[in-house]
């Protein structure tokens, strides 16, 4: 137990790195000729990387077997978030010095940004009902209300190919991983449905098993309990 | 036409002082006495200097010119660490870092097309042309930043006048060099290289436009365009095509990179104009680099008073 302990100890601080970075590279001069391009370029990038990290966990623990996993879950979405407020920020104040006026024709106006603000709205309330408490008071729709991360990290990625020029490189990437970690889980869905229909006509199902997916299960059961604080946490 | 005063600032005062004391460096090493050691210095000190040994060579015979603005200048490390220049990679700091690859000896410059005197330059002998001026201009890039740069150059008028175009020759298309190996940044089709871009004729006639071999009174490094580049102040930096191989003087107007990679986004005329959006972006605001916060951008990026006059009756929103 002491050792998951230290693990979280160390991703908390593993996850702090870019922003102490950042600190550090502004108080020193060193954040390049356009510092404000640079810390919302970084800021962004954590943001994405982080998302697609959170969206990991799970395949890692179904795939891997890692399940403690599971309890680093939610300190790496809420990083994911911390950052996003970071990149938010940098442009409404320093960008755009809060002209609402501005800020909002931006949002209307230019895809990339439209869809970088619907992401980072829809990541508010997943943040705010990260609690212990939120998780035990939504029971189910927890859970549903979660799979928003899903839409944000498309939103995320949209946004930052809708931004890049010509060079789509970087954004092709954090695509594909993205379209990988969705793939997963529709393939997962659909084979727990395949399963599930099996299961209703009495089909042995157990050869399935240890294929890299989780035996089908029929609906209703789960490996994780869906509003546990304990496996959430 | 609005003259300007010449800038009273002299590049010195307004050089960082570590750049400055850097070139005392080189200069000394040229002299004579310590050259391999202020050499080995520069190299590992400045990457721009990397790959061209003669990258910080004076210009010498250098003119003022009253086209200059005299607003601050950026520093010379602003203007060589942060750079668009595809070739050379997409990072603002690649060009910086790949300067090394783009050799820029030999290099000749190809003036063709409709004129009757077409003619393969030596870049040594192209540079000799005219003389050169120091031209201090505000650079836009379509990105939404800038910079106030000191060119060295001439007047592409004076190439024109010498090249002599025919009647039929109504625009002037510039090519880049295309060498996967020079430039590295061409191994990934990016853009569809090489890199192309046009003037109108009267706009490249024009006293502002110019062909800029120098930066800082030195010649230019290699991640800013050398040994030769367009400078065309009142447009998006991206029409100022560096590292230029072909000057072609033709009929039709010419089809330039940006235009064949997203027409919607990039037009031909490129005018620098708050007025007239990029559809991704506004371009009503910029930052100057070096700012925090974002200045208005200017009509034709404050050269509204020289160029105006060459788009009347023209609407800008279509032709953007």
């Amino acid at each position: 137990m002491k050792y998951r302990i230290g693990i979280k100890a160390a991703v908390f601080l593993a996850c702090l790195i870019p922003f102490g970075q950042l600190v550090f590279d502004a108080v020193t001069d060193n954040l390049g000729v356009n510092p404000v391009e640079t810390v919302t370029r970084a800021t962004g990038s954590w943001t994405l990387l982080l998302l697609l990290v959170t969206l990991g966990v799970t395949p890692l623990r179904k795939i891997a077997g890692w399940h403690w996993l599971i309890k680093l879950r939610r300190m790496l979405g809420l990083f994911a978030f911390f950052y996003a407020c970071l990149h938010f920020t940098t442009y409404i104040w320093i960008d755009q010095f809060f002209d609402l006026q501005e800020i909002s024709k931006d949002i209307i106006k230019r895809p990339f940004i439209t869809a970088g603000f619907m992401s980072f709205v829809l990541l508010i309330p997943l943040a705010l009902t990260s609690t212990n408490a939120m998780i035990r008071r939504l029971g189910k729709r927890w859970q549903k209300l979660h799979r928003l991360v899903y839409l944000t990290a498309v939103g995320g990625v949209v946004h930052f190919l809708w931004l890049v020029k010509a060079d789509i490189r970087r954004p092709s990437l954090y695509g594909a991983a993205l379209a990988a970690l969705l793939a997963y889980r529709l393939f997962a869905y659909l084979q727990a449905r395949v399963g599930a229909r099996e299961a209703r006509r009495g089909v042995l199902v157990s050869s399935r098993q240890g294929q890299g997916f989780q035996r089908p299960r029929p609906p209703g059961e789960r490996t994780i309990p869906v509003a546990s604080p304990e496996t959430l946490g | 036409m609005l003259i300007k005063k010449p800038s009273d600032i002299k590049s010195s005062e307004i050089t960082p002082k570590e750049i400055y004391l850097h070139r005392r460096k080189f200069l000394l090493g040229v002299t004579g006495w310590t050259a391999t050691v202020a050499l080995g210095l520069m190299a590992s000190r400045s990457v721009s200097a990397a790959g061209n040994g003669d990258s910080r060579a004076k210009l010498e015979g250098m003119r003022k010119s009253p086209l200059s603005t005299d607003e601050p200048l950026n520093s010379y490390k602003q203007i060589t660490t942060y750079n668009n220049f595809y070739e050379l990679g997409t990072e603002k700091d690649s060009p910086a870092r790949n300067a090394k690859y783009l050799v820029t000896r030999p290099w000749t410059v190809a003036v063709e097309g409709e004129v009757k005197r077409p003619k393969v330059y030596d870049i040594d002998a192209f540079m000799k042309l005219s003389p050169p001026e120091e031209r201090i201009y505000r650079l836009r890039c379509v990105e939404a930043w800038s910079m106030v740069i000191p060119w060295v150059g001439f007047p592409l008028s004076a190439l024109i006048k010498q090249a002599e175009p025919t009647s039929n020759a109504k625009y002037v298309e510039f090519t880049t060099l295309y060498d996967p190996k020079r430039m590295p940044g061409q191994r990934r089709a990016v853009l569809d290289w090489p890199y192309v871009e046009g003037l109108r004729m009267d706009e490249a006639m024009h006293p502002l436009t110019i062909l800029a071999v120098g930066l800082y009174g030195e010649i230019l490094p290699a991640q800013n365009g050398a040994p030769l580049r367009l400078v065309v102040p009142w447009k998006y930096g991206f029409k100022s095509i560096k590292s230029i191989v072909r000057i072609r003087f033709v009929a039709k107007q010419p089809l330039t990179a940006w235009v064949k990679s997203a027409s919607h986004e990039y037009g031909f005329y490129s005018n620098v104009n708050p007025e007239v959006d990029h559809p991704r972006w506004s371009q009503a605001r910029e930052r100057r680099i070096g700012e925090l916060f974002k200045r208005k951008t200017l009509m034709f990026n404050g050269y509204a008073d020289q160029v105006a006059n060459l788009y009347q009756g023209m609407d800008l929103k279509i032709n953007f």
